[in-house]
């Protein structure tokens, strides 16, 4: 895989995030690792709590006390210049300011509390542009028209000078996209950009994701629990449960020949044609008497992909 | 079925909300025709799903019929227990008995349970105030349904936030369930769970269906889970129901445009089936207007 490493935008090894509650310590992420090959989507799956919010955020040192990462290196890749390792930056380094909305932007869930409601459009996505470029005011300005309208927002001169509560989900989620884009990132990180919209919306959003990434170049982390937009999106597909990396390879490898019980699981779960009418399998059944806490180390198979299994478990599997 | 008679007969209802203008004088500048003209039959032991985009009316028609807004027009002929009753015409007072026979299931179990009341207050607050037991009797039936719907009786001197998000929603069907209503609206009541908790409260739900003979009305956003569920579903948009018919045929061989747009959104899980989503709005207005 040495050979590969080029490839890489980014590279996660063994990071381990913790939270420190009156309870004791919680691991909320433990031996994550991952990489984010250039110009590819990653899709980070998992139900609430198993950690992929924050892996995602550890990226831009957005874990906030009582939380830290314990351990790892996040290194990141620019395509100019030499790679950095995020975890070993100091707080105040103006290289994470640059990293954070710069080289590596995000977006959020809810578009509706990632925007200002104070602000008018043109004012954010202005001042995204201003932060990380020296460029005047009014070429500042001529960028995010352009944004505007690369995210398919009509009329985009007189839409800067709106407020988000003049805009409907879809076209909030459409300027958070344009304001995340605006200055070029190299990765964009994207936490369930599409949970909160309808799904004719979502159908769109996702649209625009996939042409923006393809025609910009961008690597993106998709963080999200359907897998449906998993199917739609990704190139390659970690999935996550109880703060750790049960499965990853590329998403036809996942979703079509699941290797772990919980990953066949969530899969089962789902509504669709095939189980209609009957009771759904649930991921416990699934899983029945296998005990994941037994085989948690990630072991990566001659094909590429890993799986947190036994080796029996593993010899098992038609390889 | 066909020769049972329709626990639920609904009749051109109607809800309109005035808009009024920001003007000193208070004047309504235009009416939101939140359900515009809905009409259908629910048979008992039956599941219709409500599905339609954010603003097309599926919960204010669910509510309506739940009398939770009172109807602009319209009838909702319902079968109670004392016979045939119109809930679109009677007052409050004449409806609150009528309460126990509906029952609603919310979407959020985060914020639809009262955080400082314990598990067998809330479950066993409606029979309190419907003055349908108390002591004993209420201690035991409280049990019962939480037992039925996968509850450890031990839990019941807990609060709400000491379970997760399944657990919850399972607190909330408990509530529902125990005025043993002859309907249910379970509004978005399995959107906000994980997939895994999702397909529990499913079976659950389904379940408790056979069990005690509920019927349902199923409003929601997700397709497939509707398609699980749904003996029928109707497609809502705007306000007015577009398309009504067998789930299979809805999904097979969807016949207004919108349904189809609807249907072309829904990413699969089969990285081999690419989403095309239909995305011609005018299609769907002109069809409409016609």
């Amino acid at each position: 895989m040495a050979n590969q490493s080029d490839d890489l935008a980014l590279s996660v090894k063994d990071l381990r995030v913790q939270f420190d509650t009156d309870e004791g310590v919680v691991t909320a992420v433990e031996n994550v690792s991952f990489d984010v090959k250039r110009g590819r989507v990653l899709a980070i799956v998992g139900e609430s709590g198993s950690g992929k919010s924050v892996s995602a955020f550890s990226i831009l040192r957005l874990i906030q006390k009582p939380g830290r990462i314990v351990n790892g290196q996040i290194q990141f890749r620019p395509a100019e210049g030499k790679p950095v390792d995020i975890v070993g930056l100091s707080d105040r380094d103006p290289l994470l300011y640059d990293i954070r909305g710069g080289y590596i932007s995000m977006i959020f869930q809810e578009p509706m509390t990632a925007l200002s409601p104070v602000h008018t459009i043109g004012n954010q996505i202005c001042e995204a542009i201003l932060v990380h470029q020296s460029l005047s005011k009014k070429e500042a300005e001529k960028r995010a028209i352009e944004m505007l309208a690369l995210v398919g927002i009509s009329d985009p001169e007189q839409r800067l000078l709106q407020y988000p509560h003049e805009f409907s989900g879809g076209m909030r989620q459409r300027v958070v996209i344009a304001m995340a884009l605006v200055c070029r990132p190299e990765i964009l990180i994207a936490d369930e950009p599409t949970t909160a919209l309808d799904v004719t919306i979502q159908a769109q959003i996702l649209q625009l994701i996939k042409k923006l990434q393809e025609e910009m170049g961008t690597s993106v982390i998709f963080i999200t629990h359907d897998l449906g937009v998993v199917a739609q999106i990704a190139d390659d597909v970690v999935v996550m449960y109880q703060g750790r990396i049960v499965e990853k390879g590329t998403v036809r490898e996942i979703l079509k020949d699941p290797f772990h019980p919980y990953t066949k699981g969530l899969l089962a779960a789902i509504p669709s044609q095939s189980n209609r009418g009957r009771r759904l399998t649930t991921v416990d059944k699934v899983i029945g008497d296998l005990d994941l806490s037994a085989n948690r180390e990630l072991k990566i198979l001659p094909s590429g992909r890993a799986v947190a299994l036994s080796d029996k478990e593993i010899a098992k599997l038609s390889l | 079925m066909e020769s049972q008679t329709p626990l639920l007969k609904v009749k051109n209802l109607k809800k309109y909300f005035p808009v009024y203008g920001q003007g000193l004088v208070k004047r309504q500048i235009d009416t939101i025709k939140a359900v515009d003209d809905v009409s259908f039959d629910l048979m008992p032991g039956e599941t219709l799903g409500l599905v339609g985009e954010s603003g097309s009316g599926k919960t204010t028609c669910a509510r309506t019929i739940l009398r939770a807004f009172k109807p602009t027009s319209g009838e909702v002929l319902f079968q109670s227990r004392q016979g045939e009753v119109d809930l679109a015409k009677l007052s409050e007072k004449a409806l609150k008995p009528l309460r126990q026979d509906m029952q609603m299931i919310f979407q959020d179990p985060f914020s639809s349970l009262n955080p400082r009341m314990t598990v067998s207050d809330i479950v066993g607050e409606p029979l309190i105030i419907h003055n349908l037991a108390k002591g004993m009797e209420l201690e035991n039936r409280v049990s019962e349904i939480l037992e039925k719907v996968g509850l450890s009786p031990e839990y019941r001197t807990r609060y709400p936030h000491a379970f997760s998000g399944g657990q919850r929603q399972r607190i909330g069907i408990a509530r529902a369930l125990i005025m043993e209503p002859a309907l249910v609206v379970a509004d978005e009541a399995v959107s906000a769970l994980d997939v895994s908790v999702q397909a529990q409260v499913i079976n659950l739900l389904e379940d408790l269906q056979e069990d005690l003979n509920l019927t349902y009305i199923f409003v929601a956003h997700d397709l497939s889970v509707v398609r699980h569920i749904c003996n029928r579903v109707a497609v809502m948009y705007k306000g007015k129901i577009v398309e009504l018919s067998e789930t299979e045929d809805l999904f097979n061989a969807p016949k207004h445009p919108y349904t189809k747009m609807l249907l072309s959104a829904i990413p699969s899980p089969d990285p081999d089936q690419k989403l095309r989503p239909i995305a011609s709005f005018e299609e769907i207005e002109s069809a409409n207007n016609c």
